[in-house]
């Protein structure tokens, strides 16, 4: 039996029918072919598949995709204004090499935009640290995780995003 | 001006807009139409009779397509995986080599041992017909505990190795030691574990594989470090596709750390089974299935000995080891516990005489073989924390103490007592810099100052040497080792005079794309935007061993910085040709050919376009095109070293070890890009610290089940439980390769356990702690507390 659901995905509209206990980083993935958003673990600890929610972020690895009717879902494909203009967030891990194999970056990119916003772009290295506690990175033992949340919390202030 | 973009600046990396925007591709990332998804059966118990396996309810279950167990690989004469190292035991007798079946035919042998394998049209229906397979299992007693896996009555894991015995290895001569010993002042003993660890890269294991029907080739995308390598063996010994039907693609992989050397039975069944199935399959681990499968890490227990004279000078080192296996050999396991490790045990010292005897031991448990340093942590950890104890002992200062055994800048080469002669270094420069950044003068008024405050603060140094860019293929192979260990590399112009640089070294998250392409562009001077690498396929790049053993820079960057060379001196015969010269005049100065002493010039893009549309060309003498093949075998390894400093609080009523500072000052020789090496030692020292404080795989040793078995019970390693770093560098240029590179990926995993474990000793100490377990968790510490306390009531 599936289940009609329609949600807006980085600001279109996206549908699909779903079994009742498809999550909603599966219809990511699989429905709309966004691969994008990872998956690496199975009980809701590495934070690789975290994505915003009306404007909250959220493991969807967590979240059934029915739950997410009717919301507005951002994605890591989201959130760059275009190929040359990536978000602040991003080009902060960009320039502090925050970044190794790529597999936990889209759901640390979206986790850290949000710790951002809701610390209202202040944060100091022992918050970002214990804020990060939701997602697991094997590669850049965190040290310029760190250093680009923190360098990108003013830079997303002066860009108003 | 252009920021730089050569040998030496910190160039942002040419991957990052993929993987920064979504849009990196990783196996499960894959849209393959009309896949189909494959789950595999698990054995629940460490060790069992198979006595029966029902499928008949599975294979009507919705969306089923098809269902294979042992007994059908078995009677499709698949071979069994493979180990590629053979090592000879003590008598000079090859190591037992029990049966690797690539699922298990009539008896399971770990939690997680591989029964059956689901193909449906969904992962989830896949996963819920495995569920009515019917497995009955006649269960038998486990054999876990490492350190009785040898005793006399052990349950065995094999019939062909008696005794769980792999193999009983030596190096040295043991009654020199002896004699040595007899001699010695003070003799420093110790008793160690190395704890098993869970590799856990941030991606899973997966598979996928087509076949085609029209072609009969195979394709399988595998999340592989080296996919020649996996390609060589599924094709010669484990499916008998010929290599040229089978093609490997590893794509985008998301971390590897070792794990994902090894041939794994789940990329062998997909393959195996796209033909029969007759549509693509996929499989990717679920993280349960990575703890349980995924080859673990390191699992030793160590008796050493080190005996000094009266004036501190090292006499010589034995060491005794027990190295876990587990239930089967994986590809590499052998070699780790004795040629990565019992060879690296002179560490930076001129300790003349070494003995070790390693016995590897068969367990119910997953197979274990190289992860991140593989051995070198091992035998680091063994090293410096008796080093460090022996300063404790004889109440000297430790970085004193190991000053005054390290091997002099004036002895390289220097050949030491265990088969290898390093090549280069200057250790006591290092050890001042740490010492420098890390503010030990200062020490013991911080320790003060923390006593203040109730917290014991302690400081541990580890001084590490270690031999990779794997490596000297005569040598490898008169060590057993089944495979050349030489890189590959194509440099191909197109005629627009843009690069494709194809090499046989596979990046999952090393930075190749950026770094090669600096190799390149500072060599041939072509603008770096212009260059792309290319890797991890074996239909475009030439044959390679792949990356592992920190070897991509030093053998696979110096077979780039070869075919650069021949690019060079074809380039100068055409820039002859054009400018009416002698090639012996032509000069290659920054991306021109040059006649010395006159101002003709030939870009080397015109000399390229020359070649591919040689209307102006000596064509009797040299072939059209600009395509160059080089193969780079080196001399000999590379020998990075180094010194962590490491400092700790603890707090004793919790048992809490915070780290406060961590200093490492790295000998990598020359770097490409400063930036990405230091991201790979923040790396390696947060799996190091993770090791020393946090990690452990802990099977049950009764019942064999993996207890640390998710991330709510194996703690990784999270950004609140390590402190930003301090890092400092010094360069002695390698001898014998063009970059004059050493490698830089796992340093940092194999210093650090023992700088933080020397750190706790030493904050510990005051209380009469003599030894913590590692890790050293909040209980470990409590334990050895109180322990303390207890005997000196």
């Amino acid at each position: 039996m599936t289940i009609p659901v329609a949600m807006t995905v980085n600001g279109k509209p996206a549908s699909g029918k779903v079994e009742a206990r498809t999550l909603l980083v599966q219809f990511l993935r699989e429905h709309l072919g966004m691969t994008g958003t990872h998956v690496g673990c199975d009980t809701s600890q590495c934070g690789a598949c975290v994505v915003h929610v009306d404007g909250r972020s959220v493991k969807s690895c967590t979240m059934l995709a029915v739950q997410a009717e009717g919301a507005k879902v951002i994605t890591i494909e989201g959130l760059a204004e275009s190929a040359e203009k990536l978000h602040p967030m991003q080009e902060a891990f960009r320039e502090n090499h925050a970044l190794q194999c790529g597999f936990c970056t889209p759901g640390m990119v979206m986790s850290a935009i949000d710790m951002v916003k809701r610390h209202n772009y202040q944060l100091d290295e022992a918050t970002v640290r214990r804020e990060l506690e939701g997602n697991l990175c094997r590669c850049t033992g965190y040290h310029n995780i760190v250093k680009a949340i923190l360098a990108a919390a003013p830079a997303m202030k002066s860009a108003g995003v | 001006m252009n920021a730089p973009t050569g040998i030496g600046a910190r160039v942002k990396r040419k991957e990052d807009q993929r993987f920064l925007t979504g849009t990196g591709r990783y196996v499960d990332d894959l849209p393959l139409a009309r896949a189909t998804y494959a789950h595999f059966l698990r054995s629940p118990h460490a060790h069992a009779k198979i006595k029966s396996i029902d499928i008949s309810a599975a294979k009507a279950m919705p969306g089923v397509v098809a269902i294979f167990t042992g007994k059908d690989i078995a009677d499709a004469k698949v071979g069994g995986l493979i180990c590629g190292w053979v090592v000879k035991d003590k008598h000079g007798q090859p190591h037992k080599s029990p049966p690797h079946p690539v699922m298990a035919v009539d008896t399971v042998r770990y939690v997680g041992d591989t029964v059956a394998m689901i193909v449906a049209n969904s992962h989830d229906e896949a996963k819920d017909a495995a569920e009515t397979i019917k497995v009955d299992y006649d269960e038998k007693p486990a054999n876990v505990d490492l350190a009785k896996a040898l005793d006399k009555g052990a349950t065995e894991v094999h019939a062909e190795a008696p005794g769980n015995l792999i193999y009983d290895w030596e190096i040295g001569v043991q009654a020199d030691v002896d004699a040595a010993f007899a001699k010695a002042a003070h003799v420093t003993k110790l008793d160690l574990v190395n704890n098993r660890l869970i590799p856990n890269a941030m991606e899973p294991r997966a598979a996928a594989a087509e076949y085609d029907k029209g072609t009969g080739n195979y394709t399988l995308w595998s999340t592989s470090q080296n996919p020649h390598v996996l390609r060589l063996i599924l094709s010669a010994f484990v499916l008998g596709i010929p290599e040229h039907k089978l093609r490997v693609i590893a794509p985008d992989v998301g971390g590897g750390f070792g794990s994902k050397i090894f041939c794994y039975n789940e990329e062998t069944m997909v393959t195996w089974a796209a033909s029969r199935v007759g549509r693509p399959i996929k499989w990717t681990a679920e993280r349960s299935e990575s703890f349980q499968t995924d080859a673990h890490g390191r699992d030793h227990v160590t008796h050493a000995e080190l005996a000094l004279d009266k004036d501190g000078k090292f006499l010589a080192l034995k060491v005794e080891t027990i190295a876990n296996m587990g239930a089967y050999l994986s590809t590499f396991s052998t070699a780790v516990p004795t040629y990565l490790y019992a060879t690296l045990l002179a560490g930076q010292y001129t300790t003349p005489l070494i003995y070790a005897n390693v016995k590897a031991a068969l367990t119910h448990t997953a197979p274990v073989d190289a992860y991140r340093g593989a051995g070198r942590p091992e035998a680091t950890f063994v090293i410096e924390s008796i080093v460090s104890k022996a300063a404790k002992e004889l109440k000297v200062d430790p970085a004193e103490l190991r000053r005054k055994n390290f091997i002099p800048s004036t002895a390289f080469p220097y050949q030491t007592p265990v088969a290898l002669q390093y090549d280069s270094g200057n250790y006591p420069p290092i050890i001042d810099e740490a010492i420098k950044i890390a503010d030990y003068k200062g020490f013991e008024a911080r320790r003060a100052e923390a006593k203040s405050r109730g917290k014991l603060r302690g400081i541990g140094f580890s001084s590490y040497i270690e031999a990779c860019g794997l490596g000297p293929s005569r040598v490898i192979g008169q060590l057993g080792g089944g495979v050349g260990q030489w890189e590959s590399a194509q440099i191909k112009f197109n005629p627009t005079g843009n690069v494709q640089v194809l090499t046989g070294a596979h990046s999952h998250g090393q930075s190749h794309e950026t770094t090669f392409a600096q190799v390149v562009s500072d060599k041939l001077g072509v603008p770096i935007e212009n260059i792309e690498v290319v890797h991890g396929d074996t239909a475009t790049t030439p044959f390679g061993m792949g990356s592992y053993g920190s070897r991509s820079l030093a053998v696979g960057g110096s077979a780039i910085m070869k075919a650069a060379d021949k690019i060079i001196a074809k380039g100068k015969k055409i820039a002859a040709h054009l400018m009416e010269a002698s090639v012996a005049d032509v000069v290659f100065e920054q991306g021109t050919f040059k006649v010395a002493g006159t101002d003709k010039a030939v870009p080397l893009g015109q000399a390229v376009f020359a070649a591919y549309v040689p209307h102006n060309y000596p064509l009797e003498e040299l072939e059209p095109g600009m395509d160059e093949n080089a193969f780079y075998d080196p001399s000999n390894f590379v020998y990075p070293a180094g010194t962590q400093i490491c400092e700790v609080e603890i707090d004793p009523d919790t048992g809490v070890v915070e780290i406060v500072n961590h200093t490492a000052v790295d000998d990598f020789g020359n770097i490409v890009n400063p930036m990405i090496v230091e991201g790979q030692v923040h790396g390696g020292i947060v799996q190091g610290v993770g090791q020393a404080l946090l990690e452990n795989a802990v099977y049950d040793k009764e019942t064999g089940q993996l207890i640390s078995g998710s991330y709510m019970d194996y703690t990784m390693p999270r950004a609140d439980d390590v402190p930003s770093f301090k890092l400092g560098n010094k360069v002695t240029p390698c001898p014998h390769n063009p970059l004059g590179v050493k490698g830089c990926g796992e340093a940092g995993a194999i210093a650090a356990p023992a700088a933080v474990m020397n750190a706790v000793h030493d904050a510990l100490a005051p209380l009469g702690v003599s030894h913590v377990p590692m890790p050293a968790t909040p209980l470990n510490v409590w334990q050895a507390i109180h322990g303390a306390r207890a005997a000196a009531e």
